[in-house]
């Protein structure tokens, strides 16, 4: 039997006249998703598979169709004729446009055959000189098939079709096999003795020859270390670098991608022209003294490195200058050349190196991609690449990244080895950490959370929120969190009420919640408080390196205060209030969940406009009404019924008045403002809200001492415990009595998806303010109140904000914690119930 | 809310029979938005009083599903309630609208005669303020009592938008019925939401008789029409008709305005795209599209693009443009679509110009870097437009304090301009030349500064 290989990841065109057999063919050896067929393109298009007329329009589709599959990496199998010069060209084409391999398998059937089996298919009309034609064309095509861009061309002979088994050959560069635990090592440029300090610094044991010369080595846990490229030219010691590196990948504790300067030396070493620069001669000189069977082998194993890996599953990409998504483990001229050289620009700086395009700012790839190639001050994560290159041959450091950890390892240069043509700055927009794309939140997005599994945020709530994101939320560098909306407890059925303990609490034991928190609501304005211990911290963690050390900003993402002055001085004021807890918690920036008091702080204009206008034209149009009864009434007219109404509608207005006033107090500028924590969502390496249930929040919290702090009043409850419930509810009752807002009841212990993050319970006066100042003369009207869209949003709300804060505590690129805060700041312009 | 009609004509309890209700009773009239009630709490041979009581619920109005005339209904929160809004001018107007109508079969040359009449109206929304109030009334021949009501009794918060109210004059009833039935909503704050034709004959047929000859008939019209400019000309233009001096209405007005500012700019900022020679256009931040609208003018333009983070600005500039009822080639040129200065965004890319006209100065500062690399960094067209106040020109705005703008997060000098435009052009490989826009001050320059940056 004949054994033949197709790429695992390619193209395969079937070429054959028509009644070779293709079809019957390729529903043997493939998936019937991986096989496009031109007459089933044509019956899509015509409704009739065997209409020629039809056939540019089909071709269009079957492209597209192909294109679509080669994106997204699959495997693709054309079952067209495919005899015509022309016809393969264009599906070439479609293989190097997407960077894959393409093979041709040749189904070289007698004509007499195809003929007789087109003639017993009813469906095939057309004569016998059609095939004939074909396999004119066919017999034409064959000399030169091979020269047409084909990996491989399979000729079947009549008796192998039947006979033939198709295996899956996977490129080079698919490494996806090997998991590591890897030691990535960066641009060594011919520094041996850096490099073997920094192996036995990362643990790993060299081997020595009887010359005494390093010649492999090997981890005891059984590490893999990678070698970005550029092993040579520069240093002092491009051979004995070559001889360990090439004796680890012998023996299969290394892997070795290729960097510019092996190509370049590759190219030397066999002779040609080529410019004796940038390191070369010092390489050649030294190479020059070794022997003639030590420089085969080491041309040898230059020539045969790869540009790129794909490793651990396709978590980890290696490349000498980096690599963009849509290339990886993709195999073309130019996937090498991006890999070797980066996007390149075509222009040169004024020290005449190339300008690079700054791929890293715009690769938005689930893979850790790790490079070197351009030599940096400090190895940086930009958007989950990383350049290693950290200029050991010019003086700085050779450094390695350990995978999967992500610990960097450095060890500094001997001397400086070599002249830099440039100084060691890393170029400017690479250090750029705004670099946010509209594609990152514009259309329809499915978040994959990690506590609330995946959401979807549509397109049209994503365009509402881009305005209120790009005009008025603080600097996305500080927006690592946006709340979730809250609902409120299910509706109360006893009395006047709308909302009462006793729902939260049954909603929670019903979804299986043994303990809750009653805690206090503070009538202000939530606040998220994001802040750096200094301007260090907040350039290291933030990026932000303009001085700024922090935010306090809403449940939208504004900023409190429109003065910046003032701004900054209530982040230092928190600051200051947070003190113990930056080294409680050992950690250099906190993020905490607030509430800013007083009401009017922020909300005086709405206070005026909306609450006290109204108050007062009922406190003035009442008194006058029950006048113009009252003498109505010495007239001997029936207006009793109105006027007790207009009394007891005065009195609800004295109480809507109370209950607005209760929260005002006078602020002038900061001074009167307090803030009220209740959660400290995250730290270093440290996402709190989850790890940690809420009564350890507020323990930690209520311990701080600062003038600024309102502490949270707050109540444990066993829900298994009627004494608990009793006396919970009583404690509410007596905090709205007081004037209290109400209280929310948050489950002690964080919970997934399908439970509440927490319930407001809202006090009967306090819903006035909601409802209006007549309201509980109609609750049975408010009962009747559609909570499920309200619950479903706080819950979606809450997984993208826990997973924008985890991918922030996970050091994850800008792009990915701003979708995901992004997605709360959507899903809030979801039209719901305001009074909710 | 509460309106009472007072008059000491005698006999005064005659005001019955020109209301067409009778002292002596309590009579309810179902509205759709709640119930009206009237009464008389006193009813004497030397003074009748009528009270017109108007009860909404605006719990149940909110949620019942019928629409209601008034859009502020919506919300639980309210002053219906309590003032004396437009609603009570659509309550009166169908409880009284006999009395309106100047009919009174039993005493008709009494409704004919203007009698002394006193209206008291307890809360009255007054949109501009008591003065407002004087304005309206006065030249009708009322004498105004317009008292301000405090925002808090007890607090000191300042005044209310609402004022209590007291006419006093010898009036026709039916005219002080239409004229309460008129100036209600103009001084009420939120008009009704519907304007169909029929508002322009319902204020005529209301206003016709002493609305001709108001001096702020302006003001009543357009405020009543809820800013409804074409409805407004409408009723203008067939007010002028009825009115004895037609010419009048239509005469010119002396003021010979100078061209406005930002016509100014769009006209600047089209020079210099003819100076470019540019023939794609990309309009960051294009607002409504009045630029837009100019450039689509411009047959040698070939590509024409507009981008604004609001979609409700895009839905106006496509109205404008017309896009719906474009002709396929025509359309084919324009490109409306979303985006944000501060994201980068691949579309942005492949103009020969981008025009940034007033944009810059809604960034916040901290964004600049952001929107100078989607820019310039990004986007890098071949010419960049870009207009901002000119800062140092504020002071001779009279009564300006802060920003032109309250949404300006900045505006800059013109030392500080040129200093961003030389930055961003040495980072970014441009070259800028800075002119201005508008009338120069000797001192302060002109209004608007004009950056026209070329990609070096």
């Amino acid at each position: 039997m004949r054994e033949i290989n197709v790429p695992a990841l390619g193209l395969v065109l079937l070429v054959g006249v028509s009644g070779s057999g293709k079809s019957t063919f390729a529903a043997r050896h493939f998936l019937p998703t991986q096989v496009v067929s031109s007459d089933f393109c044509r019956g899509l298009v015509a409704d009739d598979e065997n209409d020629q007329d039809a056939t540019p329009d089909a071709f269009d589709v079957l492209n597209y169709i192909v294109a679509a599959r080669l994106r997204r990496g699959l495997l693709t199998v054309v079952d067209a004729t495919n005899v015509q010069r022309n016809a393969r060209a264009e599906l070439v084409r479609l293989a190097k446009a997407h960077d894959v391999l393409v093979d041709a398998i040749v189904l070289d059937v007698p004509e007499a055959v195809a003929i007789a089996r087109n003639e017993a298919r009813p469906d095939r009309a057309f004569g016998g000189h059609v095939v004939t034609r074909q396999q004119r064309d066919l017999r034409r095509s064959m000399k030169g098939l091979r020269r047409e861009g084909f990996r491989k061309v399979h000729v079947l002979g009549p008796d192998e079709i039947d006979d033939v088994t198709i295996g899956r050959e996977r490129s080079w560069n698919d490494r996806r096999d090997l998991t590591g635990p890897f030691d990535l090592v960066g641009d060594v440029h011919g520094c041996a003795s850096e490099l073997r300090t920094l192996l036995a610094d990362l643990g790993w044991e060299v081997e020595y020859d009887e010359h005494g010369r390093a010649v492999g080595g090997r981890h005891p846990e059984g590490r893999t270390a990678v070698f970005v490229g550029d092993l040579v030219d520069r240093g002092p010691d491009t051979p004995g670098v070559l001889r360990l590196v090439m004796g680890m990948v012998a023996a299969g504790t290394a892997l070795c991608v290729s960097g510019n300067h092996e190509a370049k030396l590759v190219r030397a070493l066999r002779g040609a022209d080529v410019r004796r620069t940038h390191g070369l001669a010092e390489s050649l000189e030294q190479l020059a003294g070794e022997s003639e069977e030590f420089r085969q082998a080491a041309l040898g194993f230059m020539d045969g490195l790869i540009s790129h890996y794909v490793l651990d599953g396709g978590r980890l990409v290696v490349a000498h200058a980096g690599l963009k998504e849509a290339y990886h483990g993709r195999a073309s001229g130019r996937v090498r050349a991006f890999a070797l050289y980066g996007d390149t620009t075509g222009e040169t700086d004024e020290f005449g190196l190339p300008v690079r395009y700054p791929w890293a700012q715009e690769y938005r790839g689930s893979a850790t991609v790790v490079y070197g190639h351009t030599p940096v001050p400090e190895a940086e994560w930009v958007n989950n690449t990383i350049c290693l290159d950290t200029g050991v041959v010019f003086g700085g450091h050779l450094t390695a990244l350990r995978y999967p950890s992500r610990e960097l390892v450095q060890v500094p240069a001997e001397r400086q080895w070599f002249e830099p043509v440039r100084p060691l700055a890393a170029p400017t927009a690479d250090r750029e950490a705004t670099a946010l794309d509209i594609e990152d939140v514009a259309g329809d997005r499915w978040h994959d959370t990690e506590f609330g599994g995946r959401v979807k945020v549509p397109a049209e709530n994503a365009a509402a929120a881009l305005e209120v994101m790009s005009r008025f939320a603080v600097d996305p560098r500080w927006l690592v969190y946006l709340p979730p909306t809250m609902a409120p407890a299910p509706t109360a059925t006893v009395d006047d009420l709308l909302e009462h303990p006793a729902q939260a609490f049954a909603d929670y034991a019903k979804a299986g919640v043994r303990a809750v928190v009653c805690e206090e609501k503070h009538m202000g304005s939530r606040a998220i408080a994001v802040l750096a211990r200094d301007a260090d911290g907040a350039e290291r963690r933030f990026g932000v390196a303009d001085g700024t050390t922090g935010a306090v900003h809403t449940r939208t993402g504004r900023a409190f205060f429109a003065d910046r002055a003032v701004q900054a001085a209530l982040v230092d004021r928190v600051r200051d209030a947070m003190a113990p807890l930056f080294d409680e918690l050992d950690s250099d920036w906190l993020v905490l969940d607030c509430e800013l008091l007083p009401w009017s702080a922020k909300a005086r204009g709405l206070i005026e406009e909306q609450y006290a206008a109204v108050g007062t034209a009922a406190l003035h149009a009442l008194p006058a009404l029950a006048d113009v009864l009252a003498t109505a009434g010495t007239r001997g007219l029936d207006v009793g019924a109105l006027a007790r109404r207009t009394d007891r509608r005065l009195a609800n207005a004295r109480a809507f008045r109370d209950a607005y006033v209760a929260y005002v107090r006078p602020t002038d500028g900061l001074d009167g403002v307090t803030l009220a924590p209740f959660q400290v969502l995250a730290a270093e390496g440290r996402l709190l809200a989850v790890e940690e249930p809420h009564p350890w929040h507020l323990e930690r919290l209520g311990r701080l001492t600062s003038p600024l702090l309102t502490p949270t009043r707050h109540r444990h409850v066993d829900l298994s415990s009627a004494a608990d419930r009793d006396a919970a509810t009583r404690w509410w009752t007596e905090l709205t009595g007081a004037g209290g807002e109400g209280m929310v009841v948050k489950p002690a212990h964080p919970v997934g998806r399908g439970v509440q993050p927490g319930l407001k319970v809202r006090g009967p006066e306090y819903l006035r303010i909601v409802y209006g100042p007549d309201y509980r003369d109609a609750v049975d009207e408010l009962r009747n109140r559609n909570l499920a869209r309200k619950r479903g949003l706080a819950e979606r709300e809450h997984a993208l904000g826990i997973e924008a804060l985890r991918r922030f505590v996970a050091g994850e690129p800008l792009w990915r914690v701003h979708e995901a805060v992004f997605g709360v700041l959507a899903l809030e312009s979801e039209p719901v119930d305001p009074r909710l | 809310m509460l309106l009472t009609i007072s008059t000491t004509h005698v006999p005064a309890t005659d005001l019955g029979y020109l209301l067409h209700k009778h002292p002596d009773r309590v009579q309810e009239f179902r509205q759709s938005f709640g119930t009206a009630t009237v009464l008389y709490p006193e009813a004497t041979a030397e003074r009748c009083t009528a009270a017109l009581v108007l009860d909404v619920d605006p719990v149940r109005l909110a949620r019942s599903r019928t629409r209601s005339p008034d859009f502020s209904l919506a919300q639980y929160v309210n002053d219906r309630s309590y003032a004396a809004s437009s609603l009570l001018g659509v309550a009166l107007a169908d409880v009284f609208s006999t009395a309106r109508a100047g009919i009174c079969k039993s005493r008709q040359e009494l409704a004919d005669t203007p009698i002394p009449l006193e209206l008291r109206i307890p809360v009255l929304p007054c949109r501009g303020g008591a003065e407002v109030a004087h304005r309206l009334f006065e030249p009708l021949g009322w004498s105004v009592e317009a008292e301000p009501i405090p925002l808090d009794d007890d607090l000191d918060w300042g005044d209310s938008r609402y004022v209590r109210l007291q006419l006093a004059g010898t009036v026709r009833l039916a005219d002080a019925l239409n004229q309460l039935h008129v100036l209600l909503p103009v001084l009420d704050e939120s008009k009704h939401y519907w304007q169909a034709a029929d508002e322009v004959d319902k204020l005529l047929r209301s206003g016709g008789s002493w609305l001709v000859d108001h001096p702020e008939r302006e003001l009543i019209t357009r405020r009543y029409l809820g800013h409804s400019r074409r409805l407004a000309a409408d009723a203008l233009g067939r007010l002028a008709e009825i009115g004895d001096d037609p010419e009048a209405a239509f005469e010119p007005q002396p003021v010979v305005r100078p061209v406005a500012l930002n016509v100014q700019r769009h006209d600047a900022v089209l020079a210099v795209l003819d100076e470019l020679g540019a023939r794609s256009i990309i309009d960051l931040g294009c607002g409504g599209g009045r630029l837009l609208q100019r450039l689509v003018e411009r047959p040698a333009l070939d590509r024409i693009a507009g981008v604004d983070v609001s979609s409700r600005s895009l839905r106006m500039a496509g109205r404008r443009l017309g896009m719906d009822r474009m002709g396929e080639r025509q359309a084919a040129r324009i490109t409306l679509f979303q985006g944000a200065l501060t994201y980068t965004d691949a579309r942005f890319a492949g103009y020969d110009a981008a025009v940034l006209m007033e944009v810059v100065e809604h960034v916040d500062p901290e964004r600049l870097p952001a929107f100078e690399r989607v820019v310039f960094g990004r986007a890098r067209p071949g010419a960049v437009v870009l207009t901002t106040p000119n800062s140092e020109y504020n002071d001779l705005y009279e009564g300006l304090v802060g920003p032109r703008h309250p949404d300006h997060r900045f505006e800059w000098t013109r030392a500080e301009f040129a200093a961003w435009c030389d930055r961003v052009c040495a980072e970014h490989g441009y070259t800028v030349e800075i002119r201005g826009i508008g009338d120069v001050d000797p001192d302060r320059g002109a209004p608007t500064q004009l950056g026209v940056f070329r990609r070096a």
